[in-house]
């Protein structure tokens, strides 16, 4: 730790920091990746070597200063290694969201108008191939995985091992230039750049400086005392600002080792061999897991399901106690000790959590019983509240002061307002510096001052200084009668049955509620099989009679909980219908990063909003559907809509 | 095949550019690997193969196709050595190839899928494809038993091989799986993956596709013409989808009771009066 608090001497840039950790940390291992069977390491010191080598090779190839150098693939230390080496050479790296479809690809790639493209394999290839035609500054494109690129033009493609060894061979001509450029890097330069999903209108390109990336590393991991000890798997997307930090920034911050999973399906495997000690994942993520549980669990023996119930119960109720240091009878403490031996610590380990020592989950309210599950088996999982704009961090829960409903204090160097609209702003030396080509957007969004709006509208809870985030400043908004409209809150209550994998609510403006719903194909299939109903389809499933009875008895709890906040009582839920497809990004309805787009998805479905209103009791619809490889089907449904049961009117007169 | 031809000139045009095609490719298509002259296989007075001759070129993907009961499966069936021709010579890298087991034949470098999956249900993926490097494996039974020298070297260089066929075959996430829980389509691609295992020099596949859904198709068409691409290996397969047929292979052998009635690129096939005729039924 003591030589985390350095100062004037400490490296100013990513590449700096390579620097000093091939040398303190010369035979520690930086990276690790499965392939072929078994992790692959890399020390700090190889890493040095892999990443110079690339970026002679293409200082060789002409990446000139300041040049944009677009990385997209899966996260894979070579992509990793072309990000570094782009810094080093002077260019800014623009990681890109691999399953973006070709045509928001070339958007970006426009937009930031890139050179260069270290594209991963010939999927992402193909897509950079099929756009080229629009892409005036493009001129070079290097691949990672050579499979089924033998036969195409090599004119302006090469494989990542080509340009390395081309850089391995020009070593003596182009090393001094290297230095120069290397050593050029300063803390106000351009350290990455990152296109945000945006809700609405086009990716904006946010500006990330060294000192961005390298202030905010170096609080953060002072924050949860990260240090090289750490063992972190890297399978969120590069293109996303919280793996930059995690997997960049901290990672050369505090020299802790990046593993990469074999392949995005063997990813909970390769969670259970690394055992990470530092973990982030969104809050679906664990969701997912907790529905896979509990659904393997119902097919477990009786002993085996009973012995689970008995051990949950009182995990629910003395694990997080335990966790957070607070006094335990010493019968409870015996108990949940056999309790470790028998189910918690196998369920952990089989979960690849036996070692983590700090878990965060973001980017979207996570339910409090989920939360609560995680944290009543001993896993250290707290929130964070963050935007690209911040470099990730603008608030975070300190260990011991973790609540479900709360989203932290602030972090270090973090400083927080909230608005009189109850927006909430923010200053810290990790705020952006710019977006891209984008001056309006810029001077929207960040002050003279320094000060950065959210979007989120929010509160800090006097007694703990702890922040809560009510929903999105903008989507906050009144119904017809005068009465507070909070969608989110309302959504995020149904998202947490596991049968329910997106909501949007509508009533702004309104007299009353009303909800589009997706039921959850996981979870709603396997009750489906239990309870011998057949389906062939999706469509099918979500249209069953059965189905609707059981969303809505869902519905008619949220209704009852809702109805007992008197702000918000009027946002419970008069009608609703399931929709006959999944909330797709390919179809714009949702961002990458899986947040609704409300006012995409009432446009796109105004005949099925109309009827919610309406008052008829089904409709038939016809929709168009985006491909995975971007082609493009309709498809048609009769969607049967229910009405659901609310609490008191009373209720309601008081709120409005 | 010559009597399909009714409009010459167009004809001549679109085979000039299917050749530019395949050599713009850069696909490297060799010297003739295995020939077949004049097989004709008997059961006692059922004649399941008549007097049929065609020849695999190294490198190329060459397809077998016929209704059922053609004579397919058998064909395939004398090229991998588990029956013998009644009449008629097989040469291997031009020499005559004597009668021989099928394990002999594998040795020769000559790997085989089957139509009706034929894969140890009770073992992992991973053991199953090593299987596919016993021809590779020299070490005597103690050895290997006692996990000791050489046998350690070889099973650590065979699995070697095995990883990269698993890792080029996309199967790293069910590696430790066993077989038996596998859905069909898997199972097709383990084995695919064992006998690539094999590093064959010619690889016998029947019926790839059959009993697959349209992505699953999809998924292994590019694996096959991945495999050929990537390490040059000739394929010779055997299938039923014409539309796959036609996508994947150089040349094709049209079969029909047990005669041949066809032979040629898939545009020259595709106009074949006797093929249409065989496929689509004629009025008597």
């Amino acid at each position: 730790m003591a030589h985390q608090s350095g100062g004037a001497e400490d490296p100013r840039s990513v590449p700096a920091m390579l620097a000093r950790n091939a040398t303190r940390h010369a035979d520690r291992p930086a990276y690790r990746e499965k392939e072929y069977g078994i992790w692959q390491s890399w020390t700090w010191a190889e890493t040095q070597a892999e990443v110079e080598a690339f970026a002679l090779g293409l200082l060789d190839l002409g990446v000139a200063r300041g040049d944009h150098v677009a990385v997209i693939g899966r996260n894979r230390p070579a992509l990793y290694w072309s990000m570094v080496a782009a810094q080093m050479v002077g260019a800014v790296p623009v990681p890109l969201y691999q399953d973006a479809v070709a045509e928001e690809m070339a958007y970006v790639l426009g937009h930031c108008g890139a050179r260069f493209v270290i594209a991963a394999d010939q999927e992402q290839v193909d897509k950079v191939i099929e756009i080229q035609q629009g892409l005036h500054q493009f001129e070079h494109m290097i691949y990672v995985d050579p499979r089924g690129l033998r036969s195409y033009d090599h004119s302006r493609l090469h494989a990542y091992v080509q340009v390395q060894a081309q850089g391995r061979a020009a070593r003596a001509t182009w090393l001094p230039e290297l230095q120069a450029r290397r050593a050029a890097l300063g803390y106000d330069d351009t350290c990455v750049m990152l296109y945000t999903s945006g809700t609405t209108g086009k990716p904006k390109g946010v500006v990330l400086s060294n000192r961005n990336i390298l202030e905010t590393a170096k609080n953060s991991a002072s924050f949860d005392r990260l240090d090289a000890g750490e063992e972190v798997l890297a399978y969120l997307p590069m293109a996303w600002v919280g793996d930059f930090i995690f997997s960049v920034g901290q990672a050369y911050w505090t020299g802790f080792c990046v593993n990469c999973p074999e392949s995005p399906e063997t990813m909970m495997t390769d969670l259970r061999e690394i055992a990470p000690s530092y973990y982030f994942a969104p809050p679906r993520v664990f969701e997912t897991q907790l529905t896979q549980i509990m659904i393997r669990m119902e097919d477990a023996g009786a002993l085996k399901r009973r012995m689970f119930r008995h051990f949950m119960d009182l995990a629910r109720r003395v694990g997080p106690r335990v966790l957070d240091g607070k006094p335990v009878g010493l019968l409870d403490r015996l108990h949940y000790a056999l309790g470790e031996a028998c189910v918690y610590g196998p369920l952990k380990n089989a979960l690849g959590f036996s070692r983590v020592r700090v878990g965060y989950t973001a980017g979207e309210a996570i339910g409090p019983e989920i939360f609560d599950f995680y944290r009543a088996l001993g896993i250290n999982l707290k929130q964070l509240y963050g935007q690209t704009e911040a470099s990730v961090f603008i608030t975070q829960q300190p260990d011991h002061e973790v609540r479900p409903d709360t989203v932290g204090v602030p972090s270090p160097g973090v400083e927080i307002r909230i608005a009189e609209s109850g927006e909430v702003f923010y200053r810290s030396p990790g705020v952006f510096v710019e977006y891209y080509r984008n001056p309006d957007s810029t001077a929207g969004t960040k002050d003279a001052e320094g000060w950065v709006a959210t979007g989120d509208a929010g509160f800090i809870e006097e007694a703990t200084g702890h922040l809560r985030i009510i929903d999105r400043a903008k989507d906050v908004g009144r119904m017809a009668d005068g009465a507070l409209f909070a969608p989110k809150y309302v959504e995020n209550k149904l998202k947490f049955y596991p049968n329910i994998l997106e909501a949007v609510v509508f009533g702004a403006g309104r007299d009353r509620c009303a909800a589009f719903l997706n039921i959850d194909l996981t979870a709603v299939g396997n009750w489906a099989e239990r309870n011998a109903i057949a389906y062939a389809s999706y469509q099918e499933l979500a249209g069953h009679p059965r189905v609707l009875d059981m969303i809505q008895s869902h519905v008619e709890e949220v209704n009852r909980s809702v109805a007992g906040d008197a702000m918000l009582s009027g946002c419970q839920i008069h009608r609703f219908l399931v929709l006959h497809k999944e909330l797709d990004a390919d179809d714009g309805e949702l961002t990458r990063t899986r947040k609704v787009r409300r006012a995409v998805i009432a446009e796109k479905y105004a005949d099925l909003l109309a009827a919610l209103y309406d008052g008829s009791e089904e409709i038939r619809t016809e929709t168009e559907v985006t491909y995975e490889d971007g082609r493009k089907g309709r498809i048609r449904a009769h969607l049967t809509i229910r009405d659901a049961a609310v609490g008191p009117v009373g209720m309601r007169e008081v709120a409005a | 095949m010559d009597g399909s031809r009714t409009d010459d000139s167009t004809e001549g045009q679109e085979t000039v550019r299917d050749e530019g095609h395949v050599v713009a490719e850069g696909r490297r298509i060799g010297p003739v690997l295995m020939e077949l002259r004049n097989i004709t296989l008997r059961f006692g007075g059922v004649v399941a193969i008549k007097d049929i001759s065609f020849d695999i070129r190294e490198g190329e993907i060459r397809a077998i196709i016929g209704p059922n009961g053609a004579g397919k499966s058998s064909m395939l069936n004398i090229i991998s050595g588990f029956y013998t021709p009644s009449e008629g010579a097989l040469l291997y890298r031009g020499e005559t190839r004597p009668p021989m087991r099928p394990y002999e034949v594998a040795r020769l470098g000559v790997a085989r899928t089957f139509q009706n999956i034929a894969l140890f249900e009770g073992m992992t993926v991973l053991d199953n494809v090593m299987t596919g490097r016993l021809t590779h494996m020299k070490a005597g039974l103690v050895a290997q038993a006692l996990w000791w020298g050489r046998a350690r070297d070889e099973e650590i260089a065979n699995r070697e091989v095995v990883e990269k066929v698993i890792d080029f075959l996309e199967i790293q996430a069910i590696r430790k799986t066993p077989v038996g829980r596998l859905p069909y389509g898997l199972k097709k691609r383990v084995e695919l993956a064992r006998a690539l295992a094999a590093e064959p020099s010619l690889l016998l596949l029947d019926e790839p596709m059959a009993g697959m859904n349209v992505e699953e198709k999809e998924d292994m068409s590019r694996f096959i013409l991945d495999v050929n691409d990537e390490f040059g290996t000739t394929i010779c397969l055997i299938e039923h989808d014409m539309g796959v047929v036609m996508d994947l292979s150089d040349r094709v052998v049209v079969m029909d009771y047990g005669r041949k009635i066809g032979d040629g690129t898939p545009d020259e096939v595709r106009r074949n009066q006797d093929v249409i005729d065989a496929y689509l039924g004629v009025a008597h």
